[in-house]
């Protein structure tokens, strides 16, 4: 009974090995990157991201349907045209960066539904804007894998610089040159790790499973490590109950899988060990030292 | 032998002097006070120093020192001290020189970072995060990473503001460990007490150069006086600098 519930599902049907397969693999890299984007205060950011890229990545579909090369090639170029273009006009003009990153991200929200609904159908909309992971096929989930691959191994070249720019920028600024590269190479990861959760989740769900898992490792571990690591948890957790929801309900999977996040976020605000509401009510009694 | 050399050197904000043509040079192992009042361009100085800023006018040679032999302790260090982070991983970012970006922090470099810590009286805070540390331990910490650096000229951007008096020995006294060491140490300070008593050589700034040279010559109350009137002007209409004209018509 159990087990049909709980692993039947995969055992019986390749599409949802495929699918955890690809969660799996979004969850080892989204995740770290998620972590990284809470702790630099830049969790909305990744956020307008997402929507900024839509245009990119819908070319990219347009041309070549749903072939993951060309979403992520056309996301990154969007993605870094917005970035870019957003920082040049609140240097020029004095219009702080977030105003002017919301105007632009905004516009290319706009232009890629435009895009989209012009040329595609409105299933295509609608898999472009909530993503579909139970239609994953070997290529894209090849891509998806390659994409997590290459994220991991970045990270790891970046993952000295990238934490000291994080702690204390001056000081990184005064020992090396690494900091200004650092922080575009992880741009870039965070990126590639949105246009990797559009088959799956899509563009306005794609930064959930980075954002969620690493807003809940944040109520159960001080240290930056044990954060990573129940960040991928977390989000491997999420993404496999959802999948299962998704299975046995009539919830759509992309939703599913960040409404499973969302639940395990409410319970770790209420019962985490560190700062969670519960834990301040009751700190118990006060130590010696 | 010289650490630093200044050529007529001018460094300031959106074309604003905040130190004003200064020449002059830094003896390799000396130990010397930057003083001045508020605005008279003491971090200004020293941030042009590390590099962080660049002059509008002149030049700030290094001699034989590489940018990366400057260890650089910033006033209100832009440090994000809710980031997860240990004591003794972020002493450790004080090797970066030579670890860099994969070197790997072994049983020698541990030991290193131990003993820096041990240093700066910190034994036992290895593993708390940089958030729980009280204004006097995170000077202390930073410090600690100052030693790692390992570095040939120490600029202390005032380094003892809002510190207790314990730990202001204690600091101090690694100061003067460093001085004898035969490094080259800049401070800016506001205590004159503390200036006349440990440090050989003073500069008097007040965007321009009051007076330099050995403290008890340079230490004046005339001098102190001087420094004071010299007004924090600036003029958002301000014409070019004329003194920049004469040089250049000189040349």
């Amino acid at each position: 009974m159990i087990y049909d519930a709980l692993i039947g599902p995969f055992t019986e049907f390749e599409f949802m090995r495929r699918a955890l397969a690809a969660i799996i693999a979004l969850a080892l890299a989204g995740a770290p990157i998620g972590v990284f984007l809470m702790l630099r205060r830049m969790s909305l950011v990744g956020d307008a991201m997402a929507h900024a890229i839509l245009p990119g990545a819908a070319i990219g579909f347009l041309l070549s349907g749903l072939n993951l090369f060309a979403m992520t090639a056309g996301g990154l170029i969007a993605g870094f045209a917005v970035a870019i273009l957003a920082g040049v006009v609140a240097r020029s003009t004095g219009l702080k960066e977030d105003a002017s990153l919301a105007t632009f991200y905004l516009a290319s929200l706009a232009l890629g539904v435009t895009i989209v609904s012009i040329r595609g159908t409105n299933i295509d909309l609608l898999h472009v804007l909530f993503g579909n992971i139970l239609a994953m096929d070997d290529q894209t989930l090849l891509v998806v894998a390659f994409n997590a691959t290459v994220t991991l191994l970045v990270l790891a070249v970046i993952y000295r610089p990238l934490v000291i720019e994080s702690v204390d920028p001056l000081f990184l600024r005064t020992v090396s040159r690494a900091g200004g590269p650092a922080h575009l190479a992880f741009l870039a990861l965070v990126v590639i790790n949105l246009v990797n959760g559009f088959q799956a989740l899509g563009t306005l769900l794609a930064v959930g499973l980075m954002i969620l898992p690493a807003g809940i490792a944040r109520f159960w571990s001080r240290d930056l490590t044990v954060m990573i690591c129940i960040a991928v948890v977390v989000a491997a957790l999420s993404g496999y109950a959802g999948l299962v929801l998704s299975f046995q309900t009539r919830v759509p999977s992309g939703p599913a899988i960040i409404l499973v996040a969302t639940v395990l976020y409410i319970v770790s605000v209420l019962f985490g060990r560190v700062g969670g509401i519960v834990r301040q009510m009751f700190p118990g009694r006060h130590l010696e030292a | 032998m010289a650490a630093l050399h200044f050529h007529n050197v001018t460094l300031g904000y959106d074309r604003h002097p905040a130190v004003h043509h200064l020449n002059g040079e830094v003896a390799s192992g000396a130990l010397v006070a930057v003083i001045g009042p508020n605005g008279a361009g003491k971090s200004t100085l020293l941030r042009g120093i590390v590099g962080i800023l660049k002059p509008l006018d002149g030049s700030i040679h290094l001699g034989l020192l590489d940018a990366r032999d400057i260890a650089y302790l910033p006033q209100s260090a832009d440090i994000d001290r809710s980031f997860p982070i240990s004591v003794f991983d972020f002493v450790g970012t004080g090797l970066w020189r030579g670890t860099g970006l994969f070197g790997g922090i072994g049983k020698a470099a541990r030991a290193k970072i131990l003993r820096a810590i041990a240093a700066v009286g910190l034994n036992g805070f290895e593993n708390r995060p940089i958030g729980t540390l009280s204004g006097g331990q995170m000077q202390r910490v930073l410090f600690a990473r100052v030693l790692l650096q390992d570095a040939r000229l120490i600029v202390l951007d005032e380094p003892f503001n809002a510190i207790d008096s314990k730990t202001i020995a204690d600091l101090l006294a690694l100061v003067k460990h460093w001085h004898a060491e035969g490094r080259t140490v800049l401070a800016a300070l506001h205590d004159m007490e503390m200036v006349r008593t440990h440090f050989t050589e003073t500069l008097i700034l007040a965007r321009g150069p009051v007076a330099w040279g050995p403290t008890a010559e340079v230490l004046t109350p005339e001098n102190l006086m001087v420094a004071m009137r010299m007004c924090e002007a600036f003029d958002d209409s301000a014409s070019a600098c004329a003194a920049d004209d004469v040089s250049s018509r000189a040349a």
